[in-house]
C-alpha cells in the first residue's frame, strides 16, 4: 500500500553516507512488510538496495549472505554437496507463508530484522550456528550471534539505525546431519512451530525451536540424548508462558508440538545414519 | 524517473512512499487490482523485468528502468496470451476480480514451478471458484460449449464480460477516472462502547489538502438499517449515518474527505476525539441478563438488548420425547466469519451537469441501496442515480448500504465528486459478518430411527447492529426444520445485540448455521442408536409427499416443484464407496473416517422479492436486454441472456445485456438468496416469452396469418417456407409504427425448494490435529441446469467457502472487542492448497415452478459442508467437535490417543 507518510527516500551509496539518522529513518530492504502495513511513525526510508551488496559469497568458512539478498534467490542458490545440511536453506526459504513472488523481492536481513516468530530466517540462521554482523550508526561494527539477536515477538537488539550487514553460516555447521519440523495450521501456511536438529560428527544434538516460542531456543547435547533427557530441557528452557499466542496456533498446541516434533527429531538423528 | 509499462516510456515522480499499484492505477491501468494491499491476495500482481510482483508492496521507485508489463499488456496485440485463452476457455472465473493477478502469476510460471500449483498459488487467493476452473485452466480444459441458437439453455456459455477480464478492460467499482475526485476516510471507533464527548475538528481542518470533516452534527438525524431488504420493516431502524454513541470497535466515528487519501487519511489521524467509555457486552446469553448494558433503546427492540424473538411449535414435542426410545441434546456453535469478496466495498459519487446524483457502487441491491438514499437525504428518486459496472464478489455481505451515504453526503456539501474505497482492514472490523449462533438441538426417536420430536433453541449475535437477524434467525428456524419430517417439532430463537461486529446476509443466511447443528446431532443420534447415518436419514428426510413444514403450523408458500434429495443422497453413497479419493498419508498417527450431511433450502427468501426486465428488438436482429438484478460472480448475466435466447430461438451472444442500474433497468429488489434465477431468471423469461409474442403476432398481422404459424429462429421468424429476417421485420415495423418492446415483472411465490448433500473422507492426524481431505462428493438437487458450468462453479465456490468456514477462517478477539487479525494474512480463507477436487453430481430432475425447471443454486451449497467435516472427524476419532472451526489447535487435545 502507499505509505502517505513517507515524505523522502534516500539512495546514499554507503552506509557510512547515513550520519544523520533520526526517528521516523527506517533502513528499506524488500519492502515487503513496510509497504504492507501504514507505518505512522515514519517519514523517510533508505533504499539499502543502492548499497548493492553482492548478494552471497561462499568459501571453505562457509557461507556468508549479505543482509539485502533475496529469500527467492537463496532458495535458488545451489549448496556444494559436502554441505549436508544445504537443504535447510531452502526448506526454511519456502517455509514461509509468503508467496514465491514476495520472496523474490523480501531479503533475508529483512525477515531477521522483522524478528517475528515465524521468520524462517531467524530458524535457518540460528540452527546453523550463525554469526550477524552489525553495523552501528556510530562505532564500530559488532558480531553476534544469531541465537542472541531475536529477543521477542517483533523486537531484538538492534540500535537505533543500527543495520544488520550480513548472516555468516559456518561450514562446520553446514556439514552437519539435520532434521527439520514444521507445521501450520493450514496448508503451506503460518508457522506454528518450527525445529530443527543438527549433528556433528561426534554424535551431538542441537536443537534449535522457534515460531512455538517468542524468540528462538536452542538447547545442545553433547551426547545423543534420551527422550526424557530432551523433554526435560525444553521444560526447563521454555516456561508454560514461553509459548506463543496469536491466531496461528494456541500456545498449548505450540507447546504439545515443540515436544512432539523435539522427540521425533531426535529419534531421527539418533537413527541409521547417526555419527560413525 | 523513467519508466516504461506494457511497452509505453514515459517520465514521471512517483510520490515517495508509492507503491506501484497505485502509480499503475493513477495512469490508468484500471486492470491492476486491490484484494488487500498488502501482499497477501495477488490481485495486484505484475511482472517487473518478466518476474512476476506483487505490486501493492513494491515502491513505485524501484519500477524506474524496468520494464512493467499488467495484465493489460500481456496479449500481443488482439492475439491473446495462450494463459488468457486458456482462461476464457475453461471460464477460470466468476466475478473475475482475481483474475488478473492470477493470468499474471500463471503466465510466469515455468514447467517445474507449474508441477507444484499449491505452492506457486498460494499467493493468488481466489473466493469465488474454489480454484477447480482455475485449475482447470492451467489443465487446458476447455468447459465452455458452442453457442447454437435454439439451444442456449442447459449449454455450458461464457461469461459475457470474459474477454474483459481476462484482458484487464473489465472495469469494476474503482475503476474509473473521474475528473475533481475527492477521497474520503472515515476515523473508526476504538472502543467497543462509548459516548462521544467531543470532536475537535480543527486541527484535522488544518491538514494541508482536507478539504471537509463530517461527524455525527452533521449527519440527518433520521434512523435507518444499512442492511438491502425491499420491505424495510424486516430490519430494525437502530443506525444513524454517524452517532454520537459507538457499539462496536471499529464503528464509524467521522468523515475526513481531502484532495488525495493521505490528506483523507492524515485528517483522520489529526482529528481528537473525546470519548466516555460505557461497559461493553459481547457474549449474547451475557447481554441477555438483567444487568447487562444495554445498547439501544430506539423502540424496535422485543426488550433489553433481544431485539427478535421468534418460536413456534407444532404437535407436542413433550410428547414426542415421552415416546423415544432415545434422545440426544447437545449444543454446536458456529463461529463469526467475513465474506471477504475480493473487491472491497466502495462507491463513487458526482453530480452531472442537469443537477442529478449518480452513485457508482459495489452492491448486490442498488435499488434498495436508492430508495434508502432517497429516505436519508430526502432525494426526488428521478433525482438519484446508482448503479453497479462489474462487481468483485459479494456473498451477501454487499447487501448493505454502507459506503453509499457517506459519499452523497460529501457530494451535496462539497459539490464534487467523492469516492471511499473499503480497505482490507475495514472489510473485517467495519463491514458485516455471518451471524455467530449457537444453537442446542434435542432429538427424540425410536429404537428403529423414526424421529419423534426435534427441539432447537438458537442464539443468534447480532452485535451493534440488528441488520439481517431477524430474517437469519428465522432461516436458521425454516428450512433445516423442514428438512426431516417429524410430528412434533419446536424451535425458538433469540437475536442479541452485543458490543461486536454487525452480522449481516451471508451465503447460507441462517440456514447454514443451525444445519450444523442439526446435521451433526443426526449423527450423534445415528451413533447412539447404532444406525448408519445414511439410514438414520433416509428413514426421516422429507418426502415429496410430505407437507413442508418447519415449527409453525400455518400454511407457506413454499412447494416441492421438484424433489430429488433421495437422489442426491444415492448419489453421494455410491461416490463415496467408488468415487476417486487420495490415499491416508504415509506416516502413523492418521485417522480415517467418512461423514454426510444434507441440506435443503427454499429457493428464495419469505419477504418480499420482485425483479422486472425490459427487452426491445434491435434494428440489426439482435436483441437488448434490461434487468435488474446484479450480477457479482454468481453467473446471472450468463443465465439470463441463456433464458432468454432459449425462448427466442437466438444464441446467447445475441442478446446485449445491462443490469443493475437505477437508469437503465426496472427495479429489482437485490441478488441475494438466489434469488437471481428463481426470480430475475423468471422475469426475464416472461419477458422474453412477451417480446417472442409480440414479434409473431406482428407477423401474423402483416402477413394474414396466425402467429402460430411462425417460429422464431436465430436471425429470422420462419413460417412454412416464408422466412423474414429480424433487420427486415424490424425495419418493417418500425416504419409503420410497431415497437417491438416488452416489459414484464416477476414475484417470488410460490417457492420450490433444493437440496445439497455433501459427502467428506478425510484423515486426521492424532498428534498434530492436521485434516487432510481425501475425497469430496456433493450432489446438488438444483433443477435443470441451465448453464451447467456455471452451476458447478457456484457450487465449487461455495464448498471452498465452507471449507474455510470448518477449517480456516477465524476471527480472534481480544476481551475489549479488538479484532486481532483483520488482515487476510491471518484471517485465511483457503488457497488453492487448501482446496480439493470435489466431485459434482446432479439429480435429475426439471422444476415445475422455477424458470425452464431450474432451481436456486448459488448458496445452498455451502450448508452440507461444515457438517459433514465434523461427521467425518467424528467417525474418524470418535469425538464430536462442535464448535466451529477445526482448526488443529482447537481440537488436538481431544485428539491424542489414549494409552
Ligand atoms: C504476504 C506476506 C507473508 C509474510 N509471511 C511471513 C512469514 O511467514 N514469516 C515471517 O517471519 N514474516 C512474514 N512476513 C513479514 C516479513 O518478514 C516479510 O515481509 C519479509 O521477510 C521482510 O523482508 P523485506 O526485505 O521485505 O523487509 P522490509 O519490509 O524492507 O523491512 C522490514 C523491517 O526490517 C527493517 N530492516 C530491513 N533490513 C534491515 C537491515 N539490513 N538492517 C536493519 N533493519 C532492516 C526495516 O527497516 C523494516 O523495519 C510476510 C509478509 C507478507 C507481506
Ligand atoms: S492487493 Fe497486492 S497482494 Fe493483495
Ligand atoms: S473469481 Fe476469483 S475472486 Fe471472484
Amino acid at each position: 500500500m502507499d505509505i502517505n507518510t513517507i515524505r523522502q527516500i534516500e539512495r546514499p551509496r554507503a552506509a557510512a553516507e547515513v550520519t544523520h539518522w533520526r526517528e521516523g529513518f527506517a533502513w528499506l530492504s524488500g519492502g515487503t512488510w513496510l509497504f504492507s502495513e501504514p507505518q505512522p511513525a515514519l517519514d523517510t526510508l533508505i533504499d539499502l538496495r543502492a548499497f548493492d551488496w553482492p548478494d552471497f559469497t561462499l568459501g571453505p568458512d562457509g557461507l556468508k549472505i549479505a543482509a539485502t539478498a533475496r529469500i527467492g534467490a537463496l532458495d535458488a542458490l545451489a549448496p556444494p554437496p559436502e554441505w549436508t545440511a544445504g537443504p535447510l536453506l531452502s526448506l526454511c526459504c519456502r517455509a514461509l507463508l509468503m508467496s514465491f513472488k514476495i520472496a523474490h523481492e523480501a531479503s533475508v536481513g529483512g525477515n531477521i530484522c522483522m524478528s517475528l516468530p515465524a521468520g524462517a530466517m531467524i530458524s535457518l540462521t540460528v540452527a546453523l550456528e550463525g554469526t550477524y554482523t552489525l553495523w552501528p550508526r556510530e562505532g564500530a561494527p559488532r558480531t553476534v550471534k544469531a541465537v542472541d539477536f531475536v529477543t521477542g515477538n517483533h523486537a531484538n537488539i538492534l540500535e537505533p539505525g543500527e543495520l544488520l550487514r550480513s548472516i555468516h553460516l559456518p561450514a562446520a555447521a553446514l556439514k552437519k546431519r539435520f532434521a527439520f519440523r514444521r507445521s501450520s495450521l493450514y496448508h503451506l501456511g503460518r508457522s506454528a512451530a518450527l525445529l530443527i536438529g543438527t549433528s556433528g560428527p561426534d554424535g551431538d544434538l542441537l536443537l534449535t525451536i522457534t515460531a512455538a516460542t517468542f524468540r528462538p531456543v536452542q538447547l545442545h547435547f553433547a551426547a545423543p540424548p534420551s527422550a526424557e533427557e530432551v523433554r526435560h530441557a525444553i521444560a526447563a528452557a521454555i516456561p508454560h508462558d514461553g509459548y506463543f499466542d496469536d491466531v496461528n496456533g494456541l500456545p498449548a498446541y505450540r507447546r504439545h508440538l515443540t515436544f512432539h516434533f523435539a522427540e521425533e527429531i531426535r529419534a531421527e538423528l539418533a537413527g541409521p545414519g547417526a555419527a560413525a | 524517473m523513467n519508466f516504461s509499462i506494457d511497452g509505453h516510456a514515459f517520465s514521471a515522480e512517483p510520490h515517495p512512499g508509492q507503491c506501484l499499484r497505485t502509480f499503475l492505477r493513477e495512469r490508468g491501468d484500471f486492470g491492476v487490482k486491490k484484494g488487500c494491499d498488502q501482499g497477501d491476495c495477488g490481485a495486484c500482481t505484475v511482472w517487473v523485468d518478466g518476474a512476476p510482483i506483487h505490486s501493492c508492496l513494491m515502491p513505485a521507485f524501484r519500477a524506474a528502468d524496468r520494464k512493467v508489463t499488467t495484465i493489460q499488456g500481456l496479449a500481443s496485440g488482439d492475439a491473446l496470451h495462450p494463459v488468457q485463452q486458456a482462461f476464457l476457455d475453461a471460464q477460470a472465473f466468476q466475478c473475475g476480480y482475481c483474475s488478473a493477478g492470477m493470468i499474471m502469476t500463471i503466465a510466469a510460471l515455468d514447467e517445474t514451478q507449474r508441477a507444484d500449483l499449491p505452492r506457486h498459488l498460494k499467493g493468488n487467493l481466489c473466493r469465488c471458484t474454489g480454484y477447480a476452473a482455475i485449475h482447470d485452466a492451467i489443465d487446458g480444459v476447455v468447459n465452455v460449449s458452442d453457442d447454437i441458437a435454439g439451444n442456449a439453455c442447459g449449454a455450458s456459455l461464457p461469461n459475457p464480460f470474459g474477454p474483459g477480464i481476462v484482458t484487464g478492460h473489465a472495469r469494476y467499482t474503482m475503476d474509473l477516472d473521474v475528473a475533481g475526485l475527492t477521497h474520503l476516510k472515515v476515523l473508526r471507533a476504538p472502543h467497543a462502547h462509548a459516548r462521544i464527548r467531543s470532536i475537535d475538528k480543527a486541527p484535522a481542518l488544518a491538514v494541508p489538502g482536507v478539504l471537509a470533516v463530517f461527524t455525527w452534527e452533521d449527519v440527518p438525524r433520521r434512523l435507518y438499517s444499512t442492511a438491502t431488504h425491499e420491505d424495510h420493516l424486516v430490519d430494525p431502524d437502530d443506525t444513524y449515518m454517524l452517532d454520537d454513541v459507538v457499539r462496536f470497535v471499529g464503528q464509524r466515528v467521522a468523515a475526513v474527505v481531502g484532495e488525495s487519501e493521505a490528506a483523507a487519511e492524515a485528517g483522520c489521524r489529526a482529528l481528537t476525539v473525546e470519548y466516555e467509555v460505557l461497559p461493553a457486552v459481547f457474549d449474547p446469553e451475557l447481554a441477555m441478563a438483567p444487568q447487562a448494558p444495554v445498547l439501544h433503546h430506539k423502540g424496535g427492540e422485543a426488550h433489553g438488548n433481544v431485539f427478535a424473538e421468534i418460536r413456534g411449535e407444532v404437535g407436542s414435542i413433550a410428547e414426542g420425547f415421552a415416546e423415544a426410545d432415545a434422545i440426544h441434546e447437545r449444543t454446536y456453535t458456529t463461529s463469526r466469519v467475513q465474506h471477504v469478496h475480493l473487491e472491497t466495498h466502495g462507491s463513487i459519487a458526482w453530480k452531472s451537469d442537469d443537477g442529478r446524483i449518480h452513485v457508482r457502487t459495489s452492491s448486490q441491491a442498488p435499488f434498495i441501496a436508492h430508495e434508502k438514499l432517497c429516505h436519508l437525504f430526502g432525494f426526488i428518486p428521478a433525482d438519484l442515480h446508482v448503479f453497479t459496472e462489474r462487481v468483485g464478489g459479494g456473498f451477501g455481505g454487499k447487501q448493505e448500504m454502507l459506503t453509499e451515504d457517506l459519499c452523497v453526503l460529501a457530494l451535496l456539501k462539497l459539490g464534487r465528486p467523492v469516492k471511499w474505497e473499503y480497505t482490507r482492514e475495514e472489510q473485517f472490523i467495519g463491514a458485516s459478518t455471518r451471524h455467530q449462533m449457537t444453537t442446542r438441538v434435542k432429538l427424540g426417536a425410536k429404537a428403529d430411527g423414526t424421529l419423534t420430536a426435534i427441539e432447537i433453541r438458537v442464539v443468534s449475535n447480532t452485535g451493534a447492529y440488528g441488520g439481517h437477524g431477524s430474517e437469519t434467525l428465522a432461516a436458521s428456524l425454516s428450512s433445516p426444520m423442514s428438512a426431516y419430517r417429524c410430528a412434533n417439532k419446536k424451535g425458538e430463537g433469540f437475536v442479541v445485540y452485543t458490543n461486536m461486529v454487525p452480522g449481516g446476509g451471508f451465503r447460507g443466511y441462517g440456514a447454514s448455521q443451525s444445519t450444523f447443528a442439526i446435521e451433526c446431532a443426526m449423527d450423534d443420534l445415528a451413533k447412539l442408536l447404532g444406525i448408519d447415518p445414511f439410514t438414520l436419514r433416509r428413514r426421516n428426510m422429507v418426502t415429496a409427499d410430505d407437507w413442508i413444514e418447519a415449527i409453525w403450523s400455518g400454511v407457506s408458500d413454499v412447494e416441492f416443484g421438484s424433489y430429488g434429495l433421495d437422489q442426491c443422497m444415492d448419489l453421494v453413497e455410491e461416490a463415496l464407496a467408488t468415487g476417486p479419493r487420495r490415499p491416508v498419508p504415509a506416516g502413523e498417527h492418521w485417522a480415517e473416517g467418512t461423514g454426510i450431511a444434507l441440506a435443503m433450502l427454499e429457493s428464495g427468501p419469505p419477504t418480499e422479492h420482485r425483479s422486472g426486465a425490459v427487452m426491445e428488438l434491435l434494428p440489426d436482429g439482435r436483441y437488448h436486454l434490461a434487468v435488474g438484478s446484479t450480477e457479482m460472480g454468481n453467473g446471472s448475466v450468463t443465465s439470463h441472456r441463456q433464458l432468454a435466447a432459449s425462448v427466442l430461438g437466438a444464441r446467447a451472444q445475441d442478446i446485449d445485456i445491462i443490469n443493475a442500474d437505477t437508469d437503465k433497468a426496472p427495479f429489482d429488489t437485490g441478488t441475494f438468496a438466489s434469488t437471481g434465477t428463481v426470480v430475475a431468471g423468471q422475469a426475464v423469461m416472461l419477458t422474453a416469452t412477451a417480446l417472442r409474442q409480440n414479434i409473431l403476432s406482428y407477423v401474423a398481422r402483416i402477413t394474414a396469418t396466425k402467429p402460430d404459424d411462425w417460429a422464431l429462429e436465430a436471425d429470422a421468424v420462419v413460417g412454412g417456407n416464408a422466412r423474414i429476417s429480424l433487420v427486415e421485420l424490424h425495419a418493417k415495423g418500425t416504419a409503420a409504427g410497431h415497437r417491438f418492446l416488452a416489459k414484464r415483472k416477476a414475484y417470488l411465490s410460490p417457492r420450490t425448494v433444493a437440496f445439497n448433500v455433501q459427502g467428506i473422507r478425510l484423515a486426521v492426524h492424532r498428534i498434530t490435529g492436521d485434516i487432510e481431505i481425501l475425497q469430496s462428493v456433493h450432489a446438488a438437487d438444483i433443477g435443470r441446469l441451465i448453464n451447467p458450468m456455471q452451476c458447478r462453479g457456484q457450487i465449487n465456490g461455495s464448498i471452498a467457502m465452507g471449507l474455510g468456514w470448518a477449517l480456516t477462517e477465524h476471527m480472534d478477539y481480544d476481551d475489549t472487542g479488538h479484532l486481532k487479525n483483520a488482515a487476510l494474512r491471518n484471517y485465511r480463507i483457503p488457497s488453492f492448497a487448501d482446496v480439493p477436487r470435489t466431485q459434482i453430481l446432479f439429480a435429475d430432475t426439471y422444476d415445475t415452478i422455477g424458470p425452464l425447471g431450474a432451481k436456486a443454486q448459488g448458496e445452498c451449497a455451502i450448508n452440507p459442508i461444515a457438517p459433514a467435516i465434523s461427521n467425518a472427524l467424528f467417525d474418524a476419532t470418535g469425538v464430536r467437535f462442535a464448535s466451529l472451526p477445526f482448526t488443529p489447535d482447537r481440537i488436538f487435545d481431544q485428539l491424542q490417543p489414549r494409552p
